[in-house]
């Protein structure tokens, strides 16, 4: 009982300053596309658009709850809040520092691979549900996507895991005293990326979204706040695969000096920039060539990488 | 200028008797026919004469009951014209067919040439001409529920004449079944052995068509079985606006045809207008036009630049490039007064000398582009992400595409090297020293190359107008130059009633016909005017690029992916008013 109490203020401090977090990333995104495309970006609302997400917040709230007659009702409704769950719940086992973190499982790692498998279904049964055909075209590749990244994103983690000896996120921190994992773990940490960017259904891999093509993909048919959880789930998202590569690739909360709330907010916002970069520069792939390039080169790499690590594991072992 | 010998040959092939011969303004030569004859002398010109015509290159019609100078022609209530075109001889050829009301219909030549599918639709359409054998002959331009053929003289040509609009609920209801799409009609099947057809109705308010385009797709899956676009959600009856206005106020509607191109939509009108008038244009004039239309190619072309990008996922470029756009408008605005649509060139020249500081502005904007481009070409063309959406996607071939009717850079990508400036340079094009970009492929990816090789030839264009704008009259000295040079009315009466008239009136522009055609943004824009030696217009045709260049989409997107079709649409580069005119 006093472990739950205890418990309680990290989660409710987590839960606000992710949901807090992520309506600000809203505005991050839009200024900081806004600086590299030439423009302004939201600066109206609020010190230097500050308040934009707290407008658009009121704005989504105000909005008519609107479930169009020809959907799958129960389906539409549940379909966004699976992502916005999953998510959520993928974050209880990020060590944050080494004293916030919610639930220190020490299969960590595969909660989190889970979870991240489970928030696809909330874009399969959106398309599904909608029943319009722009949606369940966006469902389709969204389920395509899901199969294809899936497998190597699980398995280029596979050589941290060995590395450290342990799923437990915590003791993956830690076990990067001394060289953060970005180093020998290279290709993993690449591989990793480009499954998150997958994962999170940004360029170049917004395929179920595509709205040149798609309108809106598997979320055209939504509005309102149902809209606006599959937004702040995108965004989540972001937050969480920054997150974990901090805390798999680059020591997490460890750093000189500063501490360690601070080093693993810089590092994790450090990658939010770089996903936002990438989404300002790169044009999208077509969903046939991201299963190819999923198959035939992210595949097989993240097998090599595997091998490799684990011979060289191997045979660093009996010397110890 | 006259080319008489392919005359002669038809003369030889099937008798003197069979053909009558018209003279007209712009020395295409022009010969008459009966419609019995028609399918027999075009199989003949494009595939047995020597050094054939192997491009329609625009086919129209013209009501004739109200028109009174027709010297030389044959009598005919309805005249169908086809513009056909040798490469090869780097010559027109004009075949007109003389109808009458009652039998207004003529055998099709869509077997002939693919792309006289939907010129006969059209015609069909805006005039009643029936063409037999036609695959679909059915409205393409307006509704399906469109009462008559506006193109006629007797069809109003404005809603006060047609009595009150009324749309009550069964009419909505008549006009919304009549949109939807039936793939029978079209000889599509719903399903096949294993699966059932999705048919996915794409616009006309979609993200991805640039503008109220219309597409219905066939997919089995992603892969597209077939695409039927619908078009005519842009018309705007610019053809029959021209016979209600004067010579010299329709040259704003010319702007709002390919409303990418500015004044490069006024050009080949004005050259038309005259051509028929007899009026030689001074250098100065000459060359503040090219330079403007070049600075419109620049604009058009960053605007397809970027929304191509953006076509394939790639958001930031179209920001860079619609910067770009504001640069070139802040000259054009300097220099015209308008922006998108400055509607400033006029018969006989263009509306004022350039002002005072042009040459700055000009000059800076030449030592700032330059740069830029080199940037995007990093940025997108030689973007690993943008070449393998691109590459080997939406290909055809040099002899597809002429019989298809593509010109422009869409005809320049398959490796044929076909520029009227060079061609047939008009308004002093061969005074100036630029290449014509070509590539081999004819995919998406070569189209974007030629054009954005196309806009470094602009700038160099632009340079050489910059460094040698000739000194003189920025408009002609001659009466029917528009509004008339004012400075002698002053002095004696007669000049005084003529300017008088002429600015209220109109000028009166000699009766005949003239066709010029322009290596516009997208392709070839043509202007087809025909005077009765009235102060308006009796028929004004416009002949543009995009329109055969949408009719081309189904042929390359069939077999390929949907995300596909949106790198084929932003490669083809049309502009939905071009289209639908």
């Amino acid at each position: 009982m006093n472990e739950v109490a205890f418990r309680l203020p990290i989660i409710a401090g987590v839960l606000v300053t992710l949901l807090t977090l992520s309506a600000l990333l809203i505005w991050l995104e839009r200024r900081l596309l806004g600086f590299w495309q030439e423009r302004y970006g939201p600066n109206r609302v609020g010190p230097f658009g500050l308040l934009q997400s707290v407008a658009d917040m009121i704005k989504i709230f105000m909005k008519e709850d609107w479930v169009p007659p020809f959907a799958d009702k129960a389906v539409f409704v549940i379909a966004p809040a699976v992502i916005i769950v999953t998510v959520l719940m993928s974050f209880a086992v990020v060590p944050f520092t080494p004293s916030i973190v919610v639930a220190d499982l020490n299969i960590g790692l595969l909660f989190f691979l889970a979870m991240s498998s489970l928030s696809a279904y909330s874009v399969v049964l959106a398309g599904w549900a909608s029943n319009n055909k722009y949606s369940l075209l966006g469902g389709l590749r969204a389920s395509a996507q899901m199969l294809s990244y899936e497998v190597f994103m699980g398995l280029s983690l596979m050589g941290v895991v060995m590395l450290a000896g342990s799923f437990n996120l915590g003791d993956i921190v830690e076990a990067q005293r001394d060289l953060w994992f970005c180093i020998p773990q290279i290709l993993g940490f690449i591989i990793f990326l480009i499954a998150g960017l997958a994962e999170t259904k940004r360029i170049p891999f917004d395929i179920p979204e595509a709205e040149a093509e798609l309108v809106a993909g598997f979320h055209t048919e939504y509005s309102g706040m149902k809209f606006g959880m599959f937004f702040v789930g995108e965004y989540l998202g972001i937050i969480l695969i920054s997150a974990m590569i901090t805390v798999l690739f680059f020591g997490g909360w460890q750093g000189p000096w500063l501490p360690p709330a601070i080093w693993f907010s810089i590092k994790t916002f450090l990658f939010i920039c770089l996903f936002i970069l990438l989404r300002a520069a790169l044009p999208r792939l077509r969903f046939d060539q991201l299963m190819a390039f999923g198959w035939k080169v992210m595949l097989p790499l993240a097998l090599v990488n595997l091998t490799v690590t684990g011979a060289l594991v191997l045979a660093g072992h009996p010397s110890k | 200028m006259t080319q008489t010998a392919i005359v002669d040959d038809l003369c030889n092939r099937f008798g003197a008797g069979t053909f009558g011969r018209q003279e007209t303004g712009d020395g295409i030569p022009t010969v008459w026919t009966t419609k019995e004859r028609a399918r027999e002398v075009l199989g003949y010109l494009k595939t047995e004469v020597e050094r054939p015509y192997k491009m329609l290159y625009d086919l129209t019609a013209i009501d004739e009951r109200v028109r009174r100078v027709r010297q030389g022609q044959s009598p005919s209530d309805f005249t169908v014209v086809y513009h056909l075109l040798s490469f090869e001889r780097n010559e027109d050829l004009r075949l007109k067919i003389p109808l009458t009301e009652q039998v207004a219909s003529l055998p099709t030549i869509t077997d002939l040439w693919p792309a006289a599918n939907w010129y006969e639709r059209e015609v069909w359409d805006l005039f009643g001409i029936t063409f037999v054998g036609h695959p679909h002959l059915r409205r393409i331009l307006l509704p399906p529920t469109w009462q008559g053929h506006p193109l006629r003289k007797d069809h109003p040509a404005r809603a006060t004449e047609m009595g009150r609009f009324y749309l009550p609920e069964d009419r909505q209801e008549t006009e919304e079944a009549a949109l939807k799409f039936r793939p029978e009609e079209w000889g599509m099947k719903r399903s096949r052995e294993t699966s059932d057809f999705m048919f996915l109705n794409m616009g006309p308010a979609h993200t991805g068509t640039h503008g109220i385009l219309r597409l219905v797709l066939q997919l089995d899956e992603e892969r597209i079985v077939d695409v039927v676009p619908d078009i005519g959600y842009h018309h705007r009856g610019a053809e029959k606006m021209s016979e209600r206005q004067t010579w010299h106020t329709f040259i704003p509607y010319t702007d709002r045809i390919d409303y990418l191109g500015g004044v490069m939509n006024e050009l080949p009108y004005v050259l038309a207008v005259e051509k028929l008038a007899g009026i030689v244009v001074p250098d100065r004039a000459k060359v503040i036009r090219v330079m403007m239309a070049e600075f419109f190619r620049l604009a058009s072309h960053l605007v397809w630049y970027g929304t191509f990008a953006q076509d394939v996922g790639q958001l930031s470029p179209v920001f860079y490039m619609f910067t770009d756009r504001e640069r070139i408008f802040h000259i054009v605005e300097a220099i015209c007064g308008g922006r998108m649509h400055p509607e400033w060139f006029r018969i006989g020249g263009v509306a004022q000398d350039l002002p005072e500081g042009w040459d700055k502005l000009v000059r800076e904007f030449l030592n700032y582009l330059p740069p830029r481009l080199a940037e995007y070409d990093d940025l997108v063309m030689r973007n690993a992400i943008f070449k393998a959406r691109t590459q080997g996607i939406g290909r055809y071939s040099t002899a597809e595409a002429i019989d298809w009717g593509v010109t422009g850079p869409g005809l320049r990508a398959t490796g044929f090297e076909w520029d009227f400036r060079k061609q047939r340079p008009y308004s002093g094009y061969d005074q100036f020293e630029f290449d014509v970009p070509i590539a081999m492929h004819g995919d998406c990816y070569d189209r974007a190359v030629v054009r954005v090789e196309e806009m470094r030839q602009s700038l160099r264009i632009i340079e050489q107008c910059l460094n040698h704008m000739p000194e003189g009259p920025y408009k002609a000295e001659h009466p029917l130059t528009t509004p008339p040079i004012k400075e002698r009315t002053m002095h004696d009466i007669e000049t005084l009633i003529a300017h008088f008239l002429s600015v209220s009136w109109g000028p009166v522009i000699p009766a005949g016909e003239a066709f010029v055609g322009i290596e516009a943004t997208k392709g070839n824009n043509g202007y087809y005017l025909v005077s009765d030696g009235t102060p308006w217009p009796y028929r004004v045709r416009i002949r543009t690029p995009s329109f055969p260049h949408m009719q081309m989409v189904p042929l390359i997107s069939r077999g390929l992916l949907l995300a596909d079709l949106l790198a084929i649409l932003g490669s083809v580069d049309f502009v939905l008013a071009d289209v639908d005119r």
